[in-house]
């Protein structure tokens, strides 16, 4: 044996012992209890378009978490002055950063500007003379707080979409922040997408709202404290849409912060399902009081400004419980108590991408392209041994070597496999020979001006080398590119494109080469098949 | 030993007239692709459009008609059907007109058809939603991958050859790419980001043959410096012609095996690799040479006018 393919061949070897350790999880379903230390754990993955699920990418919209929050402040003003005896013309929210404070006379607005000060520090404010001797105070929300609040927001809405997910039972989804203000989420195997992406998507901001008696909802004449929301009953059988609207107060009594917990129970008289729900200690506190000011009045549970049902309060309610009844299925109701317990979204999220594929088209696809990859292997290796004899069955070895190689390679990163990944594999099967062919060709023409075969394998390789360097470095710098910019399957691809480009560059120049070496190195080898 | 070619000795640079007119028609085809994509007139896909896609299985074959009928009777309008060949498959694309909330596709679509064939088993195979910002942001990052590669190329090849056989490079790599958006056009085929991973592949791929003849050539150039370079190119290209005619076939071999087997998914994607396949072996021997003579002959010309100049070696 010659010196140099010594190392070269433990090389080989030991390339193939690794790709087979790192394969081990990816083929074995379950693994054996020793298999735990520093032997590895990771494996490939299917991609969701191979085992089926849902791709989501939802927008968050932040700038309604800041204007919720400027929404809060004007609430608390609102408290606050009524309750120091400051009268005010109007508090309310104004643009996309500012709270505005109308006063009708000059001591209370100094009065209010001194609160302001003290309570609301990270607000830049401003002062004003309005029309008729008022005066106007604007609190200004600044852009380092509105940047952070829209960051929490999105922070916030990440964990609470894990926990609606985390209930709703999906088997190692995938939830992770995009950009400023984007969440993909991945559901692999979800049976029905539609209700995960409904479950997903709602904001869940739970309100408790008095029924402002007497007022006509359909009359011109609202009153600035109150608003017209719809209920709304879906008949379960026809699946027609029955809206009722009612005129609330706008300000909400009770809200689903002060919720601990949410569960679907069954009415025992009329077999109907309801959410159950428990209120913290200062929400039952309130409850208590509100129910017992409000007693024959009815109060109205909305959720996403849609209201869910409007009873009458019979008896002030102590204990902190209550109850949400609707038109419910156990689906729907389910559902519901999981939004609830999970809690509301800072703001509400839009799905902009959602990409499902079904279990049934994966498994198809997996198998077509398996098939595919096959079908193409056995062309190439039929192929190269009919046309380069047994130089060409060393190229097909380098081909396998390859094969092998690379999935190890992907197996040990944990790579996701996509249909389109599978396509980069049987496209480096033919890719792969194109070394050993460029390199077999050069012997030939080496062979025909009459060189010994040792002398013209080596002047194949040495010619041959610069030429699939140059290939090989090309073909990388596509692929690189389609890693930095692919999503999804495309970046499977891209991962099995150029990592295969890599391990290729090897085994032409280094796998094929040592098999040559061993039979050649003596001479003895009078001519060469191929 | 087995060889598909014996020694040749084709005149290609010769024959480089009728091989341009070829190229040129190839390409102004191309670039007319590329126009009406991005006047939105050609067959884009929803990756860049934003939009709904639902594929649908039925148990037995649905007509196109019948298909649209049913959906139209729900109130389903603006779309396009599209039939995939095997196992009753229809792929449902809506327009914006009919914009559903995200979720709902899956479900009103397939109510259409079991509301208008009562005893028709539907099964939904996938559904694709887009967001038109989605739609913006990867036709942006599409356009900034196929400059940046093109670039990446150019700039490799500037590098490892001179200025000359650079341009040809990336004239033939042009070529390839208009040739595959051509084709995608001519046969009304969907541009979608697939098709864009394709062109970005073929682009890095067809560079191999460009290469060998190149290195080829280079090497000839070397050792004869006095032969006319019509011949000496001539010659290298003849020299690498079967080499690059297999490197070409092998990797046609595992693509044909993804076209006819790989199943709907990839069934275009493996198209656009097949065309760029043989339009990268094509454009190796009659565009990128013949290229580097044009320059080489033009310069030559150009020394020749500046005479008594004394020439540089």
């Amino acid at each position: 044996m010659p010196k140099a393919a010594g190392w070269r061949i433990a090389l080989i070897i030991v390339f193939v012992a690794l790709s087979c350790v790192y394969l081990v999880p990816t083929v074995v379903p379950t693994l054996p209890s020793w298999w735990k230390g520093i032997l590895p754990k990771d494996k490939i993955s299917l991609g969701l378009d191979l085992q089926g699920g849902t791709h989501l990418v939802l927008e968050v919209e932040t700038q309604k978490a800041v204007e919720g929050t400027l929404d809060l402040v004007a609430t608390d003003l609102e408290d606050t002055l009524t309750s120091k005896n400051l009268r005010y013309k109007r508090i309310g929210r104004t643009g996309a950063d500012t709270v505005s404070i109308v006063l009708y006379e000059k001591d209370t607005a100094a009065a209010v500007q001194q609160l302001i000060k003290e309570k609301y520090r990270d607000y830049d404010q401003v002062s004003t003379v309005e029309d008729g001797g008022m005066i106007g105070i604007q609190l200004r929300m600044r852009e380092k707080d509105i940047q952070e609040r829209k960051d929490k927001a999105v922070a916030q809405a990440l964990e609470t979409i894990r926990n609606r997910i985390d209930q709703f039972g999906v088997s190692e989804p995938v939830i992770a922040r995009q950009g400023t203000n984007q969440i993909v989420v991945q559901l692999p195997g979800i049976k029905d997408p539609q209700r995960a992406i409904d479950l997903i998507g709602r904001t869940a901001r739970l309100e408790f709202k008095l029924v402002k008696e007497g007022v006509s909802p359909t009359g011109d004449v609202i009153p600035d404290d109150a608003e017209v929301l719809n209920e709304k009953i879906v008949d379960p059988v026809t699946g027609a849409v029955n809206e009722t609207p009612f005129v609330v107060q706008k300000k909400a009594l009770i809200t689903g912060d002060l919720l601990t917990d949410a569960q679907v129970r069954i009415d025992s008289q009329f077999n109907q399902p309801y959410v159950a729900i428990e209120f913290n200690s200062l929400g039952a506190k309130l409850f208590d009081q509100i129910t017992a000011a409000n007693v024959g009045k009815r109060f109205a549970i909305v959720l996403d400004n849609t209201i869910y049902s409007a009873p009458v309060i019979r008896e002030r309610i102590s204990g902190g419980s209550a109850q949400i009844s609707g038109n419910f299925t156990e689906k729907t109701a389910s559902d519901l108590a999981i939004v609830l317990r999970a809690g509301a979204l800072p703001a509400p999220v839009k799905v902009i991408q959602n990409v499902t594929v079904g279990a049934s088209l994966g498994k198809d696809s997996i198998d077509k392209g398996l098939m595919a990859g096959a079908i193409g292997v056995l062309l190439v290796i039929c192929f190269m041994a009919f046309y380069y004899k047994l130089s060409g069955m060393v190229a097909n070895l380098g081909m396998v070597l390859n094969i092998v190689y690379l999935l190890g390679a992907l197996s040990a990163l944990g790579a996701t496999l996509t249909l389109p990944g599978i396509a980069a594999i049987v496209l480096l099967v033919g890719m792969s020979v194109d070394a050993n062919v460029i390199i077999f060709e050069r012997i030939r023409e080496e062979l025909r001006l009459g060189k010994a075969p040792k002398a013209a394998l080596d002047a194949g390789y040495d010619h041959a080398f610069l030429t699939i360097m140059d290939s090989h470095v090309t073909a990388l710098i596509t692929a690189a590119v389609l890693f930095q910019f692919g999503t999804g399957p495309i970046k499977g691809f891209a991962v099995s494109l150029s990592l295969g480009i890599i391990i290729n560059l090897f085994t032409s120049l280094t796998g094929t080469r040592v098999i040559f070496d061993l039979f050649l190195h003596k001479g003895r080898v009078k001519k060469m098949s191929i | 030993m087995i060889e598909f070619l014996g020694k040749t000795n084709i005149d290609f640079i010769g024959k480089r007239k009728y091989s341009f007119v070829i190229s040129s028609l190839i390409s102004i085809i191309g670039i007319i692709a590329i126009v009406q994509m991005s006047r939105g007139a050609a067959n884009l896909g929803i990756d860049f459009t934003g939009g709904t896609t639902v594929q649908l299985k039925f148990d037995r074959p649905v007509p196109l008609a019948d298909a649209r009928k049913a959906l139209h009777a729900s109130g389903i309008t603006d779309l396009e059907l599209q039939e995939i060949k095997d196992g009753n498959k229809l792929l449902v694309k809506l327009g914006k007109q009919d914009h559903l909330a995200v979720g709902q596709a899956a479900t009103v679509i397939p109510a259409a058809f079991t509301k208008a064939m009562p005893n028709l088993q539907v099964t939904v195979d996938s559904t694709t939603e887009i967001g038109p910002a989605i739609g913006d942001k990867l036709r942006k990052d599409t356009i900034i991958a196929v400059a940046l590669s093109m670039l990446g190329i150019i700039l490799y090849i500037a590098w490892r050859f001179d200025f000359k056989f650079g341009i040809g490079a990336v004239v033939a790599t042009l070529h390839d790419v208009l040739a595959m958006f051509a084709a995608y056009y001519v046969t009304g085929r969907e541009f979608n980001l697939l098709f864009i991973t394709a062109v970005l592949t073929i682009a890095g791929y067809s560079l191999t043959d460009t290469v060998v003849v190149f290195d080829r050539i280079r090497e000839n150039l070397h050792k004869d410096l006095k032969g006319a370079l019509h011949t000496i190119f001539n010659r290298s290209i003849n020299e690498v012609l079967s080499r690059s005619i297999i490197t070409s076939l092998t990797t046609f071999l595992s693509a044909s095996a993804l076209f006819f087997f790989g199943g709907e998914v990839i069934h275009d994607f493996s198209f656009a690799l097949l065309i760029g396949i043989i339009v990268g072996a094509y454009s190796s021997v009659f565009v990128a040479s013949p290229i580097v003579i044009l320059l080489e002959q033009r310069a030559q010309r150009k020394q020749g006018n500046t005479a008594g100049a004394p020439a540089h070696a």
